[in-house]
C-alpha cells in the first residue's frame, strides 16, 4: 500500500533490502549509527539524544524510551541486560513480526546502542515460538553481525562488548508484560509482578533490565542518523515520529501501514484502508487489541496518538486496527475481547481472575437475551473495579473493550436488554425466523416440514411464524424455494 | 494429568536426557528444553515431564505447572491433520466462528480434541499475522484463506 499519507521509518527496509544479507542492511547505512554511539558520544549523550527525540514505547502503555534508558543507565550493576519484546500477543497485530522478518539488523543494531547507552553486556530477544520465519531470520542477522564483528566481543575497536541470544515464548499473551516475560525467560510460570521495583532497578535475574518492543527498537538508528530534531518534528506535540499499524476487518486495503502520530481515523480508514468493503456502513474500529477501545463515528476526525486514544477509552496498545461495520454487533466483539482476556488471565490476582470471568458470564447473559438493564449497571460498576485493582497491565486494561461499547453503543446494548433483539443479527438467540410476505408464494412446503407446527397459512396466501412455538431449528428456511424465510 | 500410562522406551529417555544436557540442566532453561522435547514427541504427556523433572532435579509439579501455563505445550497427542482455525481479531470480525462451529459439527469433535480414528485434530489459534486472508484455517503446514462454512467439506475432503 503505497499513500501519499504514509512515512516509513520503522519499516523503512521492509521489504527493499533482503534480510538475509547484511550487506544490504549495511548499504543501506546500517550500524552506522552504531559506529557513530560508539566513537562520538559518551553514554548519557547518547541517552539525550534518545529523550530529546520524544520517542516513546511502542508496545503499548507508551512510555518515553529515553527516560527508561537513563533509569537503566544509573541503576548501579555488575550485569545489566537489554531485552528485546517480539511476543506481540495481540490477535490481530503483526507489525513486530513483519519488522523481524524484514529488516532484523535493525532491532539487532539498536540493542547493540541501548547496551552501551545503559552498560550492559548482554541482549535477550524474547520471541513467540508461533513465528517460525522471525526466528530464522533473527538467528541468520545474528550469525551475519558476529562475522562482521558487528556483535561479540569489542566492537569495532571501542571496547564495547555486546551480544544477543533468543528466548523462545510459548503462546501466553500475558507474557509480553515485562516482569511476566522476565520470568518466562527465566524458565518460570509467566505471572507478572507487582512494580515497583520496576525491571530497570531489578529484572531479569534481578539485574537492571531495560525492555523495550520490536517497533520502538526498530526507530532508533534512524535517529542517531538524522538527529533528535528530525524525528521530533514528526507528529503531534506529545507522541513524535510514526506508528504502524495493521489495518484488518471490514476495509477494502488490509496490510500494514505506517503513518505520522496525529494521522486522524478517517484519513486512516477512508484514504489509505479504502473504505469499507462492498459499499457497507462504518460503525465502529477498535485500536489497542483486548486493552484497548472501540471508537465510533464521532471519533473519526480525532488524530491518532497516545493522548487521544486514552483520553477516549481506547489505547494504542501494540497497533491492531481493526474496522467493523453494521453487520458487527458490539456486545459480541466486547464479548470476544473477554474470552480472549478470560483464557489469558495468569490467574494470580483475584480481580482479573474472577472478575473477568463475572464480567464474561454477564455478557453472555445479554447476547442470550436474558440480560436485564441492571446487568449493564453491574457490568460497569464491576469494570471499573477491575481496572483500579488488577494486579498487571492486562487486567488493569481488560475491561475496556466492554467500557468503551457501553459508552458508545449503550443502544445496542439497550436493544439487547429491553427489546430482545441484536439490531445486526449476530446474537442468534436473540434472532427469529420471519417469513416475508411478499415474497412467500403459499407453497406449504414450510409448514410441512416444520416439526412443531409454527407454521400456519392458507394454500396460495402468505404463510406466518409463530415465535411462541418455533423452536429455531431452520427447517423452514431450508425448504423455501423463495427466499421468503428469513432471520432478523 | 493423562490417565493411559506410557512406557518410555530406553533411547526416549535418553533424547530427553541429552535434551536436558544440551541446556546444561539449567532450571532456567527450562522452556527450551520443553520446547525441544515437544518438538520430537508431539506432545508432553506426564511420563515425560516426570523424565524431564528427575533429570534436572526439579520437582514434577514445577514443571506441570509450567507445561499447563502455556498453551503452546500440550498434554494430548495431535491429529494425523492438525486442523487450527484462526480466532484472531480479524477472522472473528470476518465470521471464523461459524467456519468453526462447521468444523466441529462435521468432525462431531470439541477444540483440544481429536478425532478418533487420529486423523483429525482441531485447535483455535490467536492470529497467524494473515489478517489479510481471514477467516483463516491451517491444515498441517497448509494455509486456508477466505474460508467460509460452505467450503469446509471440501477442505476436509483433501485428507480422506
Ligand atoms: C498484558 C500485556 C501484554 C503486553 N504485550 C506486549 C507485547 O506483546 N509486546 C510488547 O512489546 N509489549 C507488550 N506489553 C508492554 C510491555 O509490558 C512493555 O511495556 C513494553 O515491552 C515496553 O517496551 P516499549 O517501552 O518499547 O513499548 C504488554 C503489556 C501488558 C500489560
Ligand atoms: S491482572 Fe490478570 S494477568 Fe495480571 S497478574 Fe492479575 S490475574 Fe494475572
Amino acid at each position: 500500500m503505497v499513500n501519499k499519507t504514509q512515512i516509513r521509518i520503522a519499516l523503512r527496509n521492509c521489504g527493499l533490502i533482503n534480510p538475509e544479507r547484511i550487506e544490504e542492511y549495511i548499504s543501506e547505512k546500517g550500524y552506522m549509527a552504531l559506529g557513530k554511539v560508539l566513537t562520538e558520544m559518551s553514554q548519557e549523550e547518547a541517552v539525550n539524544i534518545i529523550i530529546d527525540s520524544g520517542l516513546r514505547g511502542r508496545g503499548g502503555a507508551g512510555f518515553p524510551t529515553g527516560i527508561k534508558w537513563d533509569y537503566a543507565r544509573k541503576s548501579v550493576s555488575d550485569q545489566k541486560y537489554v531485552v528485546c519484546n517480539a511476543d506481540e500477543g495481540d490477535p490481530g497485530a503483526f507489525m513486530d513480526r513483519s519488522i523481524l522478518e524484514g529488516d532484523p539488523h535493525s532491532v539487532l543494531e539498536a540493542m547493540a546502542i541501548c547496551g552501551y547507552c545503559i552498560g550492559a553486556d548482554k541482549g535477550l530477544v524474547y520471541i513467540r515460538a508461533e513465528y517460525p520465519l522471525a526466528i530464522e531470520r533473527l538467528n541468520i542477522a545474528i550469525t551475519q553481525a558476529r562475522e562482521f564483528g558487528l556483535l561479540g566481543d569489542d566492537i569495532m575497536g571501542s571496547g564495547f562488548s555486546f551480544d544477543i541470544e533468543i528466548r523462545y515464548g510459548a503462546g501466553a499473551f500475558v507474557c509480553g508484560e515485562e516482569t511476566a516475560l522476565i520470568h518466562s525467560m527465566e524458565g518460570e510460570r509467566g505471572e507478572p509482578s507487582l512494580k515497583p521495583p520496576f525491571p530497570a532497578e531489578s529484572g531479569y535475574l534481578g539485574k537492571p533490565t531495560n525492555v523495550n518492543n520490536v517497533e520502538t527498537l526498530a526507530n532508533i538508528p534512524v535517529i542517531y542518523l538524522k538527529g533528535a530534531d528530525w524525528f521530533s518534528g514528526i507528529g503531534t506535540e506529545k507522541s513524535k515520529g510514526t506508528k504502524v499499524f495493521a489495518l484488518a476487518g471490514k476495509v477494502n486495503n488490509v496490510g500494514l501501514i505506517e503513518v505520522p502520530m496525529g494521522t486522524t481515523l478517517r484519513e486512516v480508514i477512508y484514504e489509505i484502508g479504502g473504505g469499507i468493503r462492498e459499499g457497507k456502513k462504518f460503525k465502529a474500529v477498535q485500536t489497542g487489541g483486548p486493552s484497548g477501545g472501540c471508537l465510533t463515528e464521532k471519533h473519526l476526525d480525532t488524530p491518532i496518538d497516545y493522548d487521544n486514544l486514552i483520553a477516549n477509552g481506547s489505547m494504542m496498545g501494540s497497533g491492531g486496527m481493526i474496522v467493523m461495520d453494521e453487520d458487527n454487533c458490539m456486545v459480541s466483539i466486547a464479548k470476544f475481547y473477554l474470552d480472549f482476556t478470560v483464557e489469558e488471565s495468569c490467574g494470580k490476582c483475584a480481580p482479573c481472575r474472577i472478575g473477568n470471568k463475572r464480567l464474561n458470564e454477564l455478557l453472555g447473559r445479554i447476547c442470550e437475551g436474558k440480560g436485564t438493564e441492571a446487568d449493564l449497571d453491574r457490568l460497569r460498576n464491576l469494570g471499573e473495579v477491575i481496572k483500579d485493582t488488577s494486579l498487571c497491565g492486562l487486567g488493569q486494561s481488560s475491561p475496556n473493550p466492554v467500557l468503551s461499547t457501553l459508552d458508545n453503543f449503550y443502544d445496542e446494548y439497550i436493544s439487547h436488554v429491553r427489546d430482545k433483539k441484536c439490531p445486526s443479527g449476530v446474537c442468534k438467540d436473540l434472532m427469529e425466523y420471519f417469513i416475508i410476505e411478499e415474497n412467500c408464494v403459499g407453497c406449504t412446503a414450510c409448514a410441512r416440514a416444520c416439526p412443531v407446527g409454527a407454521i400456519t397459512g392458507e394454500r396460495k396466501e402468505p404463510h406466518l411464524i409463530n415465535p411462541e412455538i418455533c423452536i429455531m431449528c431452520g427447517a423452514c428456511m431450508e425448504k423455501c424455494k423463495f427466499d421468503a424465510v428469513i432471520l432478523k | 494429568m493423562s490417565s493411559v500410562k506410557i512406557e518410555l522406551r530406553k533411547d526416549q529417555i535418553e533424547k530427553i536426557h541429552s535434551f536436558c544436557d544440551t541446556f546444561n540442566n539449567a532450571h532456567g532453561e527450562l522452556i527450551n528444553v520443553l520446547h525441544k522435547t515437544q518438538g520430537e514427541f508431539g506432545y508432553l504427556p506426564a511420563e515425560v515431564q516426570e523424565v524431564i523433572a528427575d533429570k534436572i532435579d526439579m520437582p514434577v509439579a514445577k514443571v506441570y505447572g509450567v507445561v499447563t501455563f502455556y498453551s503452546f505445550f500440550t498434554m494430548t497427542p495431535k491429529g494425523q491433520h492438525p486442523i487450527s482455525i484462526c480466532t484472531g481479531t480479524a477472522c472473528y470480525v470476518r465470521g471464523a466462528e461459524n467456519v468453526l462451529a462447521e468444523f466441529k459439527k462435521q468432525l462431531d469433535i470439541e477444540v483440544g480434541e481429536t478425532s478418533e480414528d487420529g486423523k483429525f485434530s482441531l485447535s483455535c489459534l490467536r492470529c497467524v499475522g494473515a489478517c489479510g486472508l481471514a477467516p483463516v484455517v491451517q491444515v498441517g503446514e497448509k494455509t486456508y484463506g477466505r474460508i467460509a462454512p460452505d467450503d469446509v467439506e471440501e477442505i476436509l475432503k483433501e485428507y480422506l
